[in-house]
């Protein structure tokens, strides 16, 4: 099965993603430049954490413009699988893909710790080799990582059973908790913590290589 | 030429005079900015250059010394790493934020101009009291002010910032320090130096446009404050990091073309520096026209062109004919990348606008031919005097004083702090900050990796310079040596008062000296660093400072960690109990903050036995023996006992100490060359200890539930790891809110 990362000019997970599916998922896996208007032939896109564009105005919201997001739109528009993480997320939310919006952590710094996390469905290409409820410990590190979206939408995400995971002691003021949510379609996920920080014993977690291991799954099935 | 005029560029009669000697004739009013900024102390070292001399600088493992942007080690499997420290002082006081967030920048840029990928940032950061009446709320605001300024340019950029240090005293109320401390990394072949070559080769302007910002940086973090200098705000500089990400991809990018002869940042001085030092450095001249500077404002005239330190901006010579291949790679990042000038074989600096002649001064004499001041030195203040000698009899007990020295500013945790760094950012970090006593990234490319500690102690160099200097170096060696790291090379970050009177460069030589010594004894050479004087407002003068970062090597591997883990195991004191005298206890953490004096001198370091020591730890964490350490440093045994025990698992210790000392003394006395360590295997840690030559008494145990300390079978105090835990880990916020 074969990621592509897509790299921003900003973008500084790039190389982290690429490094958890090419070495520690052991998957071929190649970088997109952001102005690029196809994304080649890929099973699986990868929009890393970073600044996209500096993100002096609001976090995604220039890359949401950026030619490589079209091609992203109809990828995802076709079914492929588009994970989001950190400021991959915040895109994917600027970009319409994926409903509410990423504000700033409730305290008003930016935060890096180790957060537990609780699975809250099984039933999505991401995480469908973890356990319901099993709680996984990854990083997390951003200034904008506070969930919002007004109650209508939560109830539906909900209803949908559209919640990837929930914080297990919230760190940014999310609402509801929420830490990473799914498209309707269930093909699109953002999330704030960073999976491909915990995917060898080194790194101190290795338990988002679940994500990974899940889309690899998924990707084989198709 | 008026005197005023000379004056107000910080230039003596005499420095004039040899301006005018070098040019055979008056300078113009842009050729004295450029020798002012070119001659200022910040750029010229020219009251440290004599002393530093003194200061070892070669070494097996050394590719690159002092003299470039930063220095260069060889770590083995065909890689290098380069690293330096910076201060950014005086601009962090004016304006916190972008003062601190452009001194990141800054060190920065000195390392992917190497040609290496910069992978790890620290900081050793010094703030005035957070509690004071009349200063705490300014200490506090620079406190969050540069904090957030490091964060973000750091997290923004793409770089973990990993560790560091930050106390708190009132001599930094109204002059903070900021050293900054960057690592990178690249194959041995594709370092990169700062020096131009080839008559005709292009000389090519990239990165940000020019501006009127940071005009006379240089020469303000060479005079001390007064009351005017909230005036100079505008001085300081404005950081974009995300430029800065840019530039480094693109720099980095387009030195793999091969069509780069030489490279420079454009940091203090900007294009001044960046023409004069790359031909000296390359034996050329360089000509530039002023008119090709990609500029921001306009009608900026040469002075201000030439002395602007508008941030992000690199310099570089390319091979002639193969300038596109430079183009092609900056076009590809969105960045401006303009041949503004030629190499010629002069080795005149000269400076053009409109293609009339500004500026034409030898590149050489600039760059290199400053003044060199040997500055009048007393011998140096040392210890305090004898009536200060007697501490005040005890006013609290041990039980007491731990909990108040945990939640003191210099003890607590700095967790407020790094929390707010992306320390993790490229997945290198082994061990990030407040797991170890020394930060530790992977080389993911060679399975090696490097462990890196700041250490710096005003305390202890304001009773002596020397031993305090020689006291940072070991702390520095030992931090490594406790998570198994081999000490290999040091960078070094001197912070002084004013060097023109003669007790504060006393200081200065005194440190200088000690550090010298103690570097060549553990074989860390100095590989570069920075000097940072007049830092002093309104005539107060800070506690000498000098801050070392060290560099070690070990095998990339799961770290030892400060926590206990599991209850059950012999707690070791590798390095013995210690000795200390009332005057050598007259500078510890415990004098500060419970006693509130300062005297005598500071903990006494015998080189040998630190040597010993670290040689046995190395040994026991390669053999897998312990399975927590963690260093005595500030506050002490007790205050390191808590530290040990306030770890995730919760496991504290019993101890019983066997000594005459007095209790106070016993538990908080700051005495070098200790380590703690949990074990397993007492017997294997003892035979390693007196294999060294060195004491390893095992003074206790590691229990479920508590923490004690006990002396001879009397209890000194008893305390609950929560209670620890709340007071150790909540302090900081509490003081910052």
């Amino acid at each position: 099965m074969k990621f592509g990362v897509i790299v921003f000019p900003g973008s500084n997970c790039d190389h982290d993603a690429f490094y958890a599916v090419g070495t520690n998922l052991g998957q071929p896996v190649e970088f997109i430049w952001h102005d690029s208007s196809t994304l080649g032939a890929v099973d699986a896109v990868i929009l890393p954490g970073g600044f996209a564009y500096g993100d002096y105005l609001r976090c995604g919201a220039i890359a949401k413009f950026s030619p490589v997001m079209k091609a992203v739109r109809r990828f995802a528009n076709d079914g492929g699988l588009v994970l989001g993480v950190c400021n991959g997320f915040q895109i994917l939310v600027e970009a319409g893909l994926l409903p509410g919006a990423l504000i700033r952590n409730r305290g008003l710094k930016f935060i890096c710790r180790e957060v537990r996390l609780r699975v809250e469905t099984t039933d999505s290409p991401f995480t469908s080799a973890a356990r319901k409820l099993q709680i996984l410990r990854l990083p997390i590190a951003h200034g904008e990582g506070c969930y919002f979206a007004d109650e209508r939408t939560l109830d539906e995400l909900e209803a949908e059973d559209r919640i990837a995971f929930r914080y297990h002691g919230n760190p940014n003021g999310s609402l509801r908790d929420i830490a990473g949510i799914l498209s309707r379609e269930r093909n699109v996920m953002g999330m704030m913590p960073h999976p491909e920080r915990a995917t060898e014993p080194l790194m101190g977690s290795s338990d988002g290589l679940t994500v990974f291991q899940s889309m690899l799954r998924a990707g084989v099935r198709v | 030429m008026t005197p005023e005029m000379v004056a107000q560029h910080q230039l003596s009669p005499d420095e004039y005079q040899k301006i005018v000697s070098i040019l055979g004739r008056e300078p113009s009013y842009t050729e004295l900015g450029i020798f002012s900024v070119m001659w200022s102390e910040h750029c010229s070292y020219k009251s440290s250059r004599l002393h530093l001399k003194k200061l070892p600088t070669t070494g097996k493992l050394v590719v690159q010394g002092p003299g470039e942007n930063a220095g260069i080690i060889d770590i083995g499997g065909g890689y290098v790493i380069a690293f330096k420290i910076e201060s950014h002082n005086h601009p962090s006081f004016i304006e916190p934020f972008q003062g601190a967030a452009t001194g990141v920048g800054g060190i920065l840029r000195d390392i992917f101009t190497m040609g290496a990928r910069p992978i790890a940032v620290m900081d050793s950061l010094r703030f005035g009291r957070l509690d004071d009446p009349a200063t705490g709320a300014r200490n506090r605001r620079i406190l969050s002010g540069v904090v957030a300024g490091i964060a973000h340019y750091g997290n923004c950029f793409g770089v973990p910032t990993v560790g560091g240090e930050c106390l708190f005293e009132p001599c930094y109320d109204g002059n903070p320090l900021i050293n900054v401390f960057a690592l990178g990394v690249c194959r041995k072949e594709d370092v990169f130096y700062a020096k131009a070559a080839g008559a005709g080769n292009p000389v090519i302007y990239v990165g940000a446009r020019t501006g009127r910002d940071g005009i006379h940086g240089a020469s303000m973090a060479s005079a001390e404050f007064t009351e005017e200098s909230k005036q100079k705000r505008p001085n300081v500089h404005v950081g974009d990091p995300f430029m800065e990400k840019l530039l480094m991809e693109a720099c980095l990018e387009a030195m793999q073309t091969g069509a780069i002869v030489g490279i420079q940042d454009m940091g203090a001085a900007g294009l001044t520096c960046s023409t004069c030092e790359m031909g000296s450095r390359g034996g050329v001249g360089i000509e530039i026209e002023l008119d090709r500077v990609p500029q921001r404002e306009t009608g900026m005239t040469p002075y201000e062109t030439m002395l602007s330190e508008s941030q992000e901006r690199m310099l570089l010579v390319a091979e002639k004919g193969r300038e596109e291949e430079v183009y092609r790679v900056f076009r590809k990042w969105g960045l401006e990348a303009v041949e503004i000038g030629v190499v010629t074989s002069d080795g005149k600096m000269r400076v053009k606008e409109h293609g009339v002649t500004v500026a034409e001064i030898p590149a050489r004499e600039l760059a290199d031919e400053a003044p060199l001041y040997d500055r009048p030195h007393t011998k140096p203040f040392c210890g305090a005097g004898a009536s200060a000698c007697q501490p005040p009899g005890l006013p609290i007990t041990v039980q007491d004083a731990l909990p108040a020295l945990l939640a003191s500013p210099d003890s607590c945790s700095k967790r407020w702090i790094w929390e707010q760094y992306d320390y993790q950012v490229r997945t290198n970090t082994i061990a990030g900050p407040g797991r170890t006593d020394a930060a530790i990234i992977r080389i993911k490319e060679t399975g090696e990796s490097v462990a890196m500690s700041l250490d710096g102690n005003g305390r202890y160099c304001y009773l002596s310079p020397r031993e305090g200097a020689q006291l940072a170096v070991a702390e520095c060696c030992r931090n490594l040596s406790t998570v198994g790291a081999e000490p290999v090379a040091a960078t070094n970050c001197l912070n002084f008062g004013n060097p023109e009177r003669p007790e504060i460069m006393a200081q200065l030589v005194e440190a200088i000296e000690g550090m010298a010594d103690a570097c060549r004894f553990f074989d860390t050479p100095i590989t570069g660093g920075n000097v940072s004087l007049y830092n002093e407002t309104l005539g107060e003068g800070i506690y000498p400072t000098p801050v070392m970062g060290i560099v070690g090597l070990l095998k990339t591997a799961a770290p030892l960690t400060i926590p206990f883990k599991s209850p059950g195991r012999a707690v070791v004191l590798l390095g013995g109990i210690g000795v200390c005298d009332e005057t050598r206890f007259g500078g510890t953490g415990y004098a500060k903050e419970i006693l509130k004096q300062l005297w005598g001198l500071p903990p006494a370091l015998d080189l040998e036995r630190e040597k010993r020591v670290q040689s046995a730890i190395r040994e026991i964490v390669a053999a897998g023996l312990a399975e927590s350490a963690h260093d005595l440093a500030d506050g002490g045994l007790a205050v390191a006992l808590a530290e040990c025990s306030v770890g995730p698992a919760g496991i504290g210790a019993a101890i019983d100490l066997d000594s005459d000392l007095r209790p106070e003394v016993l538990a908080f006395h700051e005495g070098p060359s200790r380590i703690l360590i949990s074990t397993a295997y007492p017997g294997k840690v003892a035979a390693i200890a007196e294999q060294h030559g060195i004491g390893a008494p095992v003074v206790g145990v590691t229990i479920e539930k508590g923490m004690e300390i006990r002396q001879r079978a009397m209890t000194l105090g008893s305390w609950e790891i929560a209670t620890l835990r709340a007071v150790y880990t909540g302090a900081l916020e509490s003081y910052v809110r």
